[in-house]
């Protein structure tokens, strides 16, 4: 069986500086895979040669045997790709609602001159309302996105991908700037989204919470991949420990 | 009569070069300060092919297709630079537009072009046609705005970034964009060629590309009732009071520049918030 997406020795090159050295994984359909690393470990450079905003210097990244390399963000999540991003950046001057329904109503939008001709919106709504209940700010679907607090717009981050109906969903952080209670909530909710089918990866410090709903762990360091494989046993690799946590002896 | 008719006529031509700017800048967020040049393009192009045997209103589809193809070009440049430097492009175009068309003798040099052809309706029937123009454009405005298209074009205005990553092709919204808005300064340019029978460089100039951006901004950036609105009276003030014609450039950057500071959404922005109180007051 084929992986959902394929990522084969990528390397990404700044300059002289090396961010990511011949780094390769697969994810499966349904895996929610978790992306570790300690800071400049290169986990952001990596998310952006998935989505398209970083070229890499070799390597290739394929979804479901398309390959990615040369298409554009856009193309890219057409093709499944879902992205929600660390620093949330909703449409200001649309309500939650919108924000979401713009998103579900992507096959009137995949080309302009449909756009021009499709005019009722009261699907898209209704489906913007189901996810925004679904990631537990349905209340709020009325309200601008700046009148709301980060939690609050992490998860209309998470809704507006999740309308794109994405096979794999990308999460950049998205437990980052949260209180403790807040984090837990929306990583339960990114649990029950993978239990639905959803294949997911999460980059992510909050270390608690991605031991706690992510299976497997994907470690790099210094561009480089040091670990990858069923979480408990990768924490418990001396190199990952040293590397990431800072303890234990290196092998 | 006759100078009522004729004002009334100029009112209507406004409305739709107004609302061909909105279009870009008011719906889609490409700040544009050149769009004189393409009703010019359409004014130009109407003339030459009525000169030439085009029949009216055909001609008026052939300075559409004209101001599009220049406005296809000037958009593929809306692709490579954002805000300022989008308006230094197409200010740019603008004064390019100028330059090559003072050159031109074919195009009339600094005289311009005179004796253009009449639509062969009267001029009441010529200001009907002119309003029925200017509804038509009004009516595709709400429409357009109301549509997936205006939605699209909206979240382009807010965050491009962000449009990318729910998979809008934001290229080519942009282009259709430019595209539409100057297809339809075109036949505004077309229908004024036709109102006046002369044209000249003069009047496609930065005056006038500030001129219709203030009925924009006045009006409310993609309010398609506040810029009718602001088209209306702007366009009569002028023709009213010769002191506001005198220093038209002064007063119009002026009101730019207070709409900015006081109301940046103009008199749709204000005339939204006046109906939102008055209906929680009921």
């Amino acid at each position: 069986m084929s992986a959902l997406l394929s990522v084969a020795d990528i390397t990404v090159r700044f300059g002289g500086v090396e961010a990511v050295s011949n780094v390769s994984f697969d994810v499966q359909d349904g895996e929610l895979l978790g992306f570790i690393g300690p800071n400049g470990a290169g986990k952001t450079t990596m998310m952006r040669v998935i989505t398209g905003l970083v070229t890499p210097t070799l390597g290739s990244v394929c979804l479901e045997d398309w390959d990615l390399g040369g298409l554009p963000v856009f193309r890219r999540v057409q093709r499944g790709l879902g992205l929600a991003q660390q620093i949330v950046r909703p449409f200001n001057s649309f309500s939650a609602l919108d924000n979401v329904a713009l998103a579900a109503g992507q096959h009137h939008t995949a080309r302009p001159m449909r756009a021009l001709f499709s005019f009722r919106r009261a699907r898209e709504r209704a489906k913007a309302r189901e996810l925004l209940k679904l990631v537990g700010i349905d209340h709020v679907a009325d309200s601008m996105p700046p009148s709301l607090p980060l939690g609050y717009r992490k998860r209309l981050e998470l809704a507006r991908a999740l309308a794109l109906e994405p096979r794999l969903l990308l999460l950049d952080e998205p437990l980052a700037g949260l209180n403790q209670t807040e984090a837990t909530a929306l990583a339960d909710t990114i649990a029950d989204l993978n239990r639905r089918g959803l294949a997911m990866i999460l980059i992510e410090h909050n270390l608690s919470e991605v031991m706690r709903i992510c299976p497997r762990l994907l470690v790099q360091d210094n561009g480089r991949k040091i670990g990858d494989g069923p979480a408990e046993s990768v924490m418990s690799d001396p190199l990952v420990r040293s590397a990431y946590l800072g303890t234990g002896e290196p092998g | 009569m006759g100078y009522e008719i004729t004002l009334a006529t100029s009112m209507c031509i406004s409305v739709v070069f107004a609302l061909s700017l909105n279009l870009i800048t008011g719906f889609c967020g490409q700040i544009s300060l050149g769009h004189a040049a393409f009703f010019g393009v359409g004014a130009y192009t109407a003339a030459l092919s009525s000169k030439a045997g085009l029949a009216f209103p055909l001609d008026l589809l052939a300075a559409a297709a004209a101001a599009a193809v220049f406005g296809f070009v000037v958009g593929l440049s809306s692709l490579r630079v954002r805000h300022d430097f989008l308006a230094i492009t197409t200010m740019g175009f603008g004064f390019l537009f100028l330059g090559v068309v003072r050159q031109q003798d074919w195009l009339g040099g600094e005289m311009g072009i005179s004796a253009i052809p009449g639509s062969g309706l009267s001029k009441l029937g010529y200001l009907g046609f002119a309003a029925a123009v200017a509804v038509a454009v009004a009516l595709f405005s709400a429409y357009l705005k109301r549509s997936w298209l205006g939605f699209s074009f909206a979240a382009i205005a807010d965050d491009e970034d962000t449009a990318r990553v729910v998979a809008l092709d934001v290229a080519r919204y942009k282009l259709l964009a430019f595209v539409l808005g100057t297809a339809i300064a075109g036949i505004a340019g077309g229908l004024y060629a036709h109102h006046v029978r002369f044209i000249s460089p003069d009047s496609f100039g930065f005056v006038e590309s500030i001129a219709v951006l203030s009925m924009v901004i006045v009006g409310g950036i993609g309010s398609v009732p506040g810029v009718v609105f602001a088209a209306l009276v702007l366009t009569a003030l002028p023709l009213w009071f010769q002191v506001i014609e005198d220093y038209k450039l002064l007063l119009y950057s002026a009101l730019l520049f207070i709409m900015m500071q006081l109301c940046e959404d103009g008199i749709g922005g204000l005339m939204r918030r006046l109906t939102q109180g008055r209906r929680r007051t009921t």
